[in-house]
């Protein structure tokens, strides 16, 4: 499903190198996971692919499904069945949060030449996720994130996943700043996504999550570039004995 | 000093050479000193300091400055409430296009007819609260609007009527000059809904005069636009009794030069004025809102919020000053004024003013300009609204505060779909 090969970015402003050729596949029914120490540039890789600014793509590739995605606009990569669940989501003062989600969800149906929602539909939908993820219908009138707690806006994003049921979901560090139980309401939320024609990235620092959301591979990113790759005991062991070991095995 | 002045009366000696006094009636007396003031001041020029960002030049000279006539594709704002609708067209009342001048707990009368007819209550206020809000600071338009009034409605309200009044202008003639001037009393207890909208003609001049009495409210919901080519110099002025509620919301879209005054004066304690305006415009788009408040009673609270978003070279002017009078003790007096830029070439110039001699009040005022937020765009696009989609969006939630502060919901909403579908139909 997604397919990166050697992508190397810096940043456009300044000449700084972050991610140094990162090769990644992830299947179409798979779960992967990035770990890895700060500042290795997993923040980096996920506003690559969603088409955020302010970095240039100095080399390799990325696609979807067979389609290149670094050439296009993000409205494009989303309509495409890209998503990222950002590590910081975004307040957005005097849009609301229903405003925001319907006006998102027609656009992307535009944009894939389907026929908009009606209301009522998007009622039924929204309050169905809503509840789900115990959000509650006051959150929903509110301003996008504005005022939410940090286990709110969390909350907040799968919501926007669970309505818009992309192809791709990129999760970062969807779990900091959960308590105990918004953990296991997240994560059954992406469990119930989990789907043969789905694919999840699931960038974390604890086991915790992947406890929950149990991930085929798991990649240990650092420096800007996948320095590991391995099956789900690779999280544990980074959960037991921190990245030392593993960096100075491939140094 | 007289050299200055000489060149105001040199204008205003040129302006009155095209305009002659009407049938004044009632009103003749008010009219004759509102002439007496406009003498002592002449009319306006780039030099006065209130004048600053705004050149008055089109509004005071001799003859209005043609104005093509725009023909918009929707249909007009307001028009599918309950509502008494009159109508002016190019400043001249339209029977054909008015209901009758009847509504349960309210008289309404024409002051076209104020020859012929004698009406007690507007002859204690026509021109009064005009003349009062010449100071400190002079507003020779409204004294010259006073004065040469051809027109306007008069409406006494001593009950709370079903459906708003609807003040329509329809602009035909590409060369009008209109001048009008309403009057609206409230009475104890009593509340109204007054909106307006149109083009109303090449150069408009209007005056608002709005006396609420102690525990009345006033509601004002105006939309200026979308036509572009015209002129208008508008001015409210209200007094304000005890506990009494006065709202004014403006939605501007385009026009090349628009200049809303608003003077409200607190007279009675525990009384509340918001007044707010929210405006979009494009190249030579010039919008100004200049807004005197004085508190010169306990206990009240004015809140000003005005917003305005700039392309393409447009220029938005806010004037705003809180004067708090030494007794006024407990004010609350709030400002902000923000201007949305979509580009380097539009300009926002704001003086906002303070003016506080009593020891017990707050009061706060704030002003910014700024682009749109980058990360709210890419989060966003991110979620598959395009770009433009995204940006209009954004540009309707930085015009919400302002929206907010009309107090009926579904002319708020009503405000809202014509802002979105100005935005959309731009986006093509
Ligand atoms: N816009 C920017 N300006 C300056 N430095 C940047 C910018 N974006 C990223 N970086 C730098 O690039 C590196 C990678 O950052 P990134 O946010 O991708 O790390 P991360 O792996 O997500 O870290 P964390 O685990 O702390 O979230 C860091 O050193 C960061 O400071
Ligand atoms: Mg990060």
């Amino acid at each position: 499903m997604l397919e990166i090969k050697g992508l190397e970015v810096k940043l456009e402003e300044e000449d700084k190198q972050i991610l140094k050729g990162v090769d990644l596949s992830v299947e179409a029914g798979s779960v992967h996971a990035i770990m890895g120490p700060n500042g290795s540039g997993k923040s980096t890789l996920s506003y690559v692919l969603s088409g955020r600014d302010g970095y240039e793509v100095t080399g390799g590739s990325a696609t979807l499904n067979g389609e290149d995605l670094l050439d296009i606009e993000p409205e494009e990569r989303a309509a495409k069945g890209l998503f990222l669940a950002f590590q910081y989501p975004v307040e957005i003062p005097g849009v609301g949060n229903m405003t925001f989600l319907r006006t998102a969800l027609n656009a992307q149906r535009k944009l894939r030449g389907e026929e908009e929602i009606s209301s009522a539909d998007f009622l039924k939908l929204v309050r169905a996720k809503a509840k789900d993820l115990k959000i509650d219908a006051e959150m929903l009138k509110r301003p996008v994130n504005v005022g939410f707690s940090g286990g709110e806006k969390k909350r907040n994003e799968i919501l926007q996943m669970a309505m818009l049921e992309p192809k791709m979901c990129i999760l970062d560090e969807t779990d900091s700043g959960l308590d105990v139980d918004a953990m296991k309401l997240v994560s059954d939320g992406v469990n119930a996504l989990r789907d043969e024609g789905r694919a999840f990235l699931v960038i974390t620092h604890y086991q915790r999550l992947l406890d929950h959301i149990k991930p085929d591979v798991v990649h240990i990113m650092a420096n800007g570039r996948i320095i590991k790759t391995g099956g789900p005991e690779l999280a544990l062991e980074v959960e037991k004995n921190g990245y030392a070991d593993i960096l100075s095995e491939v140094a | 000093m007289a050299a200055q002045l000489k060149p105001k009366l040199d204008a205003l000696e040129a302006r009155l050479a095209s305009l002659s006094l009407p049938e004044g009636g009632w009103s003749a007396p008010a009219r004759q000193d509102a002439l007496a003031r406009l003498g002592a001041t002449g009319l306006p020029n780039a030099r006065d300091e209130y004048w600053k960002y705004t050149r008055p030049d089109t509004l005071v000279a001799r003859e209005a400055p043609a104005a093509a006539v725009f023909e918009a594709s929707e249909t007009p704002i307001f028009s599918g409430r309950d509502r008494l609708k009159i109508t002016f067209v190019d400043g001249v009342f339209d029977p054909e296009q008015s209901d009758a001048l009847e509504l349960e707990g309210i008289a309404i009368e024409r002051l076209a007819e104020a020859g012929t007819k004698d009406i007690h209550w507007a002859k204690d206020l026509y021109g009064v609260l005009e003349a009062r809000g010449q100071s400190p600071v002079e507003r020779p338009l409204a004294a010259l609007n006073t004065a040469f009034a051809t027109d306007g409605i008069l409406i006494h309200v001593t009950g709370t009527p079903s459906k708003p009044v609807s003040l329509v202008y329809i602009h035909k003639d590409e060369g009008s000059d209109a001048i009008l001037h309403h009057a609206v009393k409230v009475e104890t207890g009593a509340e109204i809904t007054l909106l307006e909208n149109g083009p109303a003609a090449a150069r408009f001049n209007k005056v608002l005069e709005v006396d609420v009495a102690d525990g009345g409210k006033f509601h004002h919901v105006r939309a200026q636009g979308r036509d572009h080519e015209r002129r208008a110099a508008t001015h409210i002025f209200a007094r304000l009794g005890e506990e009494s509620l006065f709202k004014s919301f403006t939605m501007t879209a385009n026009g090349v030069l628009t200049r809303n005054e608003c003077v409200i004066e607190f007279t009675g304690d525990d009384a509340v004025a918001h007044v707010a305006g929210a405006s979009m415009g494009d190249g030579d788009f010039h919008h100004d809102d200049t807004v005197f408040i004085t508190h010169d009673a306990v206990n009240c609270e004015s809140r000003q919020v005005f917003k305005k978003v700039l392309r393409n070279g447009a220029t938005g002017v806010f004037q705003g000053k809180i004067l708090v009078k030494k007794d006024a003790q407990k004010t609350d007096g709030y400002q902000i004024s923000q201007s949305l830029l979509l580009d380097d070439d539009s300009q926002f110039l704001a003086k906002p003013e303070l003016e506080i001699y009593a020891d017990d009040v707050a009061c706060s005022h704030g002003s910014t300009s700024g682009a749109i937020d980058d990360t709210a765009l890419y989060y966003l696009r991110s979620r598959g609204v395009p770009l433009r989609e995204a940006q209009d969006l954004l540009t309707l939630a930085f015009l919400a505060e302002a929206l907010d502060e009309i107090e009926d919901d579904s002319l708020a909403d009503e405000i809202r779909e014509r802002l979105d579908g100005w935005l959309a139909r731009r986006r093509g």
